[in-house]
């Protein structure tokens, strides 16, 4: 069976706050499905599909007393960031399987004002490999830092190259009112930064923010009676990669399986697609999964990120909201690339608008490269 | 026990399926596993042969030679252990055996450090059960 077409996002809400301290997580994720359902004309007890991560392991039980919903058909698909982009995909599938009509895709946290140092802090977990790690230091900047050193090292990537990406993201930023961080910054302040994990600086590491976010997804023949233009999901595709018992290549991610899957499905090629939302972390992390995707050949990524092509007006525009690293990362980003490519492909997006914007593709990062991580790829069209 | 409480980072749980390694690190030994069917070599320690689940395995010695895969300089970390020793190297070695293992190295400056530099490993002791295999660099 295939969904291409078959379910579509009607309605999308990105939470304007990024620092939070007077709100909870779960008031965050009812504020941002109010805002999706308003967007698509629909309401809260239409819901009976709920997909939500970052919560704890019933947090999705509790998410849906929280609003008394009753849904048909829960997802708490939990594979770190990407965890929504997945949601996406699983969405449709359910739709078109006719196990819910409207689902309702949702994301709150207050991790930044929580003080909760997601990429410089430890922690020992209960997973088998953590015995083996947890003694050595890793962070999440550090374990990002592997690839890009080892990146470097086997292609001559360059820390002006990554340095592009973050200028490329602060422009975009620029044109997104509710972006955090929108002051122009330039490749000689990113290297200026201070390094956290060699070779990244701090320019090269996304924000830790609050925030929120929803989506709603509905049948193709639902959509087109509702208020916006619907948005068609028309491949999705996702994939784990990890330190393959001893042997993994690190310039490799995860989605170098799951992006040709995704276009395939769609019936797409890469020259096909008019912008991407490529998850941010860090700036390795848009250069490798470029170059994993198949925009560009591994090892050329450095090159393919400079002369404007990722940027608005470029070949690939990338993160036109201004990504985690400018404008926002509450933790887990996923669920805002789906709804930027979105209003991208609605027309919505002002002074950051693409022309003439038919396909989109979102690719969502959750965990770390160096270690393990998950991949999960979205195709949207109209 | 003064000295356990001196080490400060987290000290691995060991479990049934990587108590051998441990307690051949606790002798400064390191060993991976090879399966006997498949003749697979691994790492991290499991059960079962991550390449055809077969429980036959055996401990392989290592020569405790290789060379650093990648690495990286960590400046911040928050977490007790690490925020008292800023900078250290965490680093992914390639071992002689072809495995590749996460740790730190030692006994040089961080910035001496390079990718394909030969290293061999030494141990610290955490606890009087548990020793820590890191690498430095090799004949130092």
């Amino acid at each position: 069976m295939s969904i291409t077409g078959k379910a579509a996002v009607v309605g999308v809400y990105e939470h304007p706050l990024r620092w939070a301290p007077h709100k909870t997580q779960y008031q965050l994720m009812a504020e941002s499905a109010r805002g999706a359902l308003e967007d698509a004309g629909l309401s809260i007890k239409d819901v009976d599909g709920l997909f939500t991560s970052g919560v704890g392991p019933m947090g999705i039980v509790s998410l849906a007393e929280y609003l008394n919903l009753t849904p048909d058909y829960l997802d708490s698909n939990s594979i770190g960031g990407s965890s929504f982009v997945s949601h996406t995909g699983h969405a449709a599938a359910a739709i078109a399987a006719g196990y819910c009509t409207v689902a309702l895709i949702v994301y709150g946290s207050t991790w930044a004002s929580d003080r909760f140092a997601i990429g410089t802090g430890g922690g020992v977990g209960s997973d088998p490999p953590d015995q083996f790690e947890a003694c050595f230091g890793p962070t999440t900047v550090g374990d990002y830092a592997l690839v890009a050193q080892r990146h470097m090292h086997e292609f001559g990537t360059t820390s002006e190259q990554l340095a592009e990406i973050a200028v490329t993201m602060r422009r975009h930023a620029a044109l997104n009112p509710f972006a955090k961080f929108r002051d122009p910054i330039t490749v000689e302040d990113v290297l200026a930064s201070r390094i956290v994990s060699s070779p990244l600086h701090l320019l090269d590491c996304c924000m830790i923010s609050d925030g929120g976010g929803a989506v709603v997804v509905t049948s193709a023949e639902r959509a087109r009676d509702l208020k916006k233009k619907p948005v068609y999901i028309l491949g999705a595709a996702e994939a784990c990669y990890h330190t393959s018992a001893g042997c993994r290549d690190l310039t490799d991610a995860a989605a170098k399986q799951s992006g040709p899957k995704a276009l395939a499905r769609a019936g797409v090629t890469h020259q096909d697609i008019d912008m991407a939302m490529i998850y941010d972390s860090f700036t390795i992390t848009v250069l490798v999964t470029l170059e994993s995707l198949g925009f560009c050949q591994k090892g050329e990524g450095g090159a393919f990120v400079q002369d404007g092509r990722i940027g608005l007006g470029g070949e690939l525009p990338i993160n036109t909201d201004g990504g985690g690293l400018s404008s926002n990362h509450p933790g887990m980003r996923g669920i805002f690339l789906v709804i930027e490519a979105t209003k991208q492909l609605r027309g919505e997006c002002g002074e950051r608008q693409v022309k003439d914007c038919r396909l989109a593709l979102c690719h969502g990062t959750g965990g770390t490269l160096g270690l393990r991580h998950s991949g999960a790829t979205l195709v949207l069209g109209v | 026990m003064a000295e356990e409480r001196k080490y400060r980072k987290p000290i691995p749980r060991l479990d049934e399926e990587s108590k051998p390694f441990w307690e051949a690190c606790a002798r400064h030994e390191l060993y991976v596993q090879r399966c006997r069917r498949c003749s697979k070599i691994f790492y991290y320690p499991r059960a079962v042969c991550p390449e055809d689940l077969s429980p036959d395995l055996e401990w392989v010695r290592c020569s405790g030679r290789g060379k650093v895969y990648t690495f990286t300089v960590t400046y911040q970390n928050q977490s007790a252990g690490f925020r008292e020793n800023l900078p250290y190297v965490m680093a992914y070695v390639e071992l002689e055996e072809g495995v590749r293992l996460l740790t730190n190295i030692v006994g040089c400056k961080p910035e001496e450090v390079r990718i394909d530099m030969p290293v061999e490993v030494t141990f610290e002791d955490a606890s009087p059960d548990i020793s820590i295999p890191l690498f430095k660099p090799a004949g130092t």
